[in-house]
């Protein structure tokens, strides 16, 4: 199988669906004399012309509103969030329209439309550019949201979403666009909803997506040192939820911690906490850690910044405490 | 998908418009013959009836939520869906019976959705603010003001890029104007129809009250035109509460966004003589006195003037008014007796697929 980039394996999904179907079209800001700021778009408008790589002015309401149109006229729009911190400003558009539509339309309508673009932080853009998502679009009926974290989850998840008859918040790991591994080739789809277990444990699980993932690949190697043997799950899909996975996984260790970047109320790991004491309370033998943010906003300073952050460090202290391995 | 033959045969006009020689149609008002005045007439009575039981409803108890009535502005959605081919897009906020009534759907099935009925247009799931109807075109039925003309300008970039040959006809209240929305949409609108991809056809019920809050006090520039100019959208005005006016207009407009693929707007001046919402009952935002001057103006009286002109019999107007009478307690009468929605309904239409939605508890 070829490698290539989480970036590379983005564009080629966008632009393989475009040649497949002529419906699939791009707006967002600067994705194309520009290049897209992530470069994640870049040299799609050489190949499909501006009329399907669509540049639009800064505002975020209007063309993910005018995009979510174009999905109930039958077509299969992608809109680029330059980052999601911009999303707020289209939250009306994607909360109140995209999310709803079929249902208080009686079914009558479909909004098959892919919101896309860089989620989380760790580049010092400070409280305005460093948000982590999933916990906020996670919560509204209607969505689909999703987090891979590898090149080749990242392609099959784009081409599931771009032929998804739902609106899907497609959350990618800003942090990865550069990291490679082998994507499949030819047309494949990663479906929504299933959890993976990235490397089998038996001691404790560790529960993360997007950027988190190959962290806790990392603090598992690190873990094996110590001769604890972790289990690693990406949940790749937040909505739909794969709650199998993860209670079949803690049935076998009886521990979980789980990682995320974002605020810890109300948030994805807390849901998770919930899932495992709902459904695997006589399974556990330690009570479910939850490793998140500072309740800050998002400082500018590197040496802040990094301890708003989960460390490792934090990781690998929490899979010794359920362990009762402390000290 | 919505595919539609590029070339969609208009229905439901009350009027065959006469072509001049560039093509288009044109329709001096002094064309209009007796048997298409009574048509529209026929037409507005039908929709105010509507809103008359609606509203008996609304305060028996039986319509739930808010409810917002067209009384007063018949004549604008009833000149401009007449310029309605099929394949046509329509879309507007919440005070939205009337166009889709005028799009055809049966009133027994929206009067049933204002009753949380099962049989409702929408299985009971939108009510009032929530209507849609997509097999006549409409598309809508939305609560949040100004959130609705993004989706407009998106569905009119639609049909020309897929080179249906249709248009979106946008409707949005002078009280929308205001909203960022409607400037973002605008822009795209203007911006996307240099190169022809925006047929949208903006239709400003201009009914001088953003709810209780009149175009004064609202903006500086009382000119809402203007706001479309900004943004390189031809635009005109026209009296709204003339149906003969708004009609010419109507067509002109509609046939000019249709031909060139450029955005249009056009400001009906027209009035609410009725509160914003059905529970809005002390109008201290203005005068009675204001509110009579209006009703002078209601453009059914006016119209049936004209009619009483041509020499319409009189027994003509009642055997209307009686029909429709009978349509809206027909409308009423399905509505109470239709079964509650079933509770099954609950957790369908979240997805498309069988995906698991959790129920309460």
């Amino acid at each position: 199988m070829p490698v290539i980039t989480y970036r590379d394996a983005l564009r080629s999904a966008m632009a393989e669906e475009m040649e497949r179907d002529e419906r699939v079209v791009l707006l967002g800001e600067d994705i194309g004399v520009y290049g897209g700021t992530h470069l994640v778009t870049n040299g799609l408008i050489d190949q499909f012309g501006p009329r399907r790589v669509i540049d639009t002015p800064i505002a975020e309401n209007g063309f993910t509103g005018a995009a979510i149109g174009m999905a109930m006229a039958g077509m299969r729009p992608i809109v680029e969030m330059m980052t999601w911190n911009f999303s707020f400003q289209a939250a009306d558009q994607i909360i109140q329209n995209a999310a709803k539509l079929r249902y208080f339309s009686g079914g009558q309508v479909s909004v098959p439309l892919v919101i896309r673009g860089p989620n989380g932080g760790g580049v010092q853009l400070s409280a305005q550019h460093t948000h982590s998502l999933e916990g906020f679009y996670g919560h509204f009926p209607g969505l689909k949201v999703v987090s891979p974290s590898t090149p080749e989850d990242v392609k099959g998840m784009m081409l599931a979403a771009i032929r998804d008859p739902d609106p899907v918040i497609f959350l990618e790991a800003g942090a990865l666009y550069g990291t490679k591994g082998e994507v499949p080739e030819g047309d494949y789809t990663v479906d929504f909803g299933r959890a993976r277990v990235t490397r089998e444990g038996t001691d404790v699980t560790l529960i993360g997506y997007g950027r988190q993932v190959p962290v806790l690949l990392r603090i598992a190697e690190k873990l094996a040192g110590d001769k604890i043997d972790a289990e690693v799950i990406d949940l790749r899909s937040i909505r739909p939820f794969d709650s199998d996975t993860i209670v079949e996984s803690v049935k076998k260790t009886h521990r979980a911690v789980v990682v995320q970047e974002q605020w810890r109320w109300f948030s994805v790991a807390s849901e998770v906490a919930a899932i495992i004491q709902e459904q695997a309370f006589d399974e556990l033998d330690a009570p479910v850690e939850r490793i998140s943010g500072a309740e800050v906003p998002a400082p500018y300073a590197r040496n802040l910044e990094v301890a708003a952050f989960p460390a490792e460090q934090q990781v690998i202290d929490a899979a010794r405490r359920v362990l009762y391995l402390e000290g | 998908m919505a595919t539609t033959p590029s070339q969609g045969k208009r229905r439901r006009s009350a009027t065959e418009p006469a072509k001049n020689k560039n093509g288009s149609s044109a329709f001096p008002s002094t064309q209009l013959d007796k048997d298409a005045l009574v048509a529209l007439y026929d037409k507005m009575v039908n929709i105010r009836l509507f809103e008359d039981a609606a509203q008996r409803g609304f305060r028996q108890g039986k319509v739930g939520g808010y409810m917002h009535v067209y009384s007063g502005q018949e004549a604008v959605a009833t000149g401009f869906l007449d310029a309605h081919h099929e394949g046509d897009y329509v879309i507007t906020a919440y005070r939205d019976h009337a166009h889709v009534l005028l799009l055809g759907s049966d009133p027994k099935a929206v009067m049933a959705e204002l009753y949380g009925k099962g049989t409702g247009l929408v299985k009971g799931k939108g009510g009032s603010m929530h209507l849609f109807d997509v097999n006549n075109g409409f598309y809508g039925g939305y609560g949040i003001v100004g959130g609705h003309i993004p989706l407009g300008v998106g569905m009119a970039f639609g049909q020309a890029y897929q080179k249906t040959g249709g248009i979106t006809q946008l409707y949005l209240g002078d009280g929308a104007i205001h909203n960022g929305a409607f400037h973002e949409a605008a822009n795209l609108s203007g911006l996307w129809g240099r190169d022809g991809l925006n047929p949208c056809l903006f239709v400003l019920e201009n009914n001088q009250y953003g709810m209780g809050t009149s175009v004064e006090r609202a903006t500086a520039n009382t000119d809402l035109g203007k706001k479309f100019e900004s943004y390189g959208i031809a635009h005109t005005k026209v009296d709204g509460m003339d149906i003969e006016a708004v009609l010419q207009v109507a067509h002109e407009a509609a046939d000019r966004v249709r031909e060139t693929g450029k955005p249009f707007a056009v400001e009906a001046l027209t009035y609410r003589i009725m509160p914003h919402g059905a529970a809005d009952f002390l109008e201290k935002y203005r005068t009675k006195e204001e509110v009579k001057k209006w009703r002078e103006r209601d453009p059914i009286g006016l119209l049936e003037k004209r009619l009483e002109d041509e020499g319409v019999d009189e027994s003509r107007i009642t055997e209307i008014r009686a029909a429709a009478k009978a349509t809206m307690d027909e409308a009423v009468k399905f509505a109470e007796e239709s079964p509650d929605p079933d509770l099954s309904e609950l957790l369908t239409d979240v997805y498309a697929s069988d995906m698991v939605v959790q129920a309460a508890g």
